[in-house]
């Protein structure tokens, strides 16, 4: 899986009806130190993530293995909201708003 | 499969049912050498693995075997915590770490 960026939203009216009702996003990706990537992907968003949210995204078949793509030309799907994450032991993107729940802020 | 050196952790709490309680590592993949391969990667860790660990990764649909839960969008996975891996050409071996 890849580390991504919600940059878009996709508006198909005309469209297989296997993709029906399914929400689209274009996610940027983005590397392990939260630069962009020179690739993007339009993605089956399975959990809602928001506009400028990071997510990670699953592509290749593995993409069908929700009940939203099961059985869908689909083949790449968000999957998750990205909190934050490490590398080499150094916080490298924490998500704002997270000190409601108690994360005091990190210096990034 | 390939071989990979986890390089960092990825926490999501707004994620797909199916994979809660899955660690989610970042694993730069290496080559046959040792040496850096290719972008860095998210996988789910079946090994619980810990950073600088060399481990081999399984890619595509099959990493969903893997795991408790299958029925997931999940294409890569830690699938093997490696102490040493040979290469019988020239160039040094690389040595893991021993296991913890």
């Amino acid at each position: 899986m890849f580390i991504g960026k919600v940059v878009g939203t996709v508006v198909a009216s005309i469209k297989d009806e296997k993709v029906v009702s399914l929400k689209l996003q274009i996610v940027q990706e983005l590397d392990e130190h939260n630069a962009p990537r020179n690739k993007y992907v339009v993605a089956a968003d399975t959990i809602g993530a928001g506009q400028g949210d990071l997510v990670l995204f699953a592509q290749g078949s593995s993409a069908r293995q929700t009940t939203l793509t099961d059985g869908r030309p689909i083949d790449a799907a968000i999957f998750a909201v990205i909190d934050s994450w490490d590398v080499d032991g150094k916080l490298v993107y924490q998500k704002e708003g997270l000190e409601a729940i108690g994360v005091e802020p990190a210096e990034v | 499969m390939y071989l990979g050196r986890v390089i960092g952790r990825v926490v999501t709490t707004q994620r797909l049912t199916g994979l809660h309680g899955v660690p989610l590592q970042i694993v730069q993949p290496l080559d046959d050498r040792g040496d850096n391969a290719g972008d860095a990667v998210v996988a789910c860790d079946t090994v619980h693995s810990g950073p600088g660990d060399i481990v081999h990764v399984c890619d595509g649909k099959e990493a969903t075997m893997a795991l408790a839960e299958p029925f997931v969008p999940i294409d890569a996975t830690i699938v093997g915590h490696v102490e040493q891996f040979r290469h019988d050409g020239p160039g040094p071996q690389v040595e893991g770490q021993e296991l913890r």
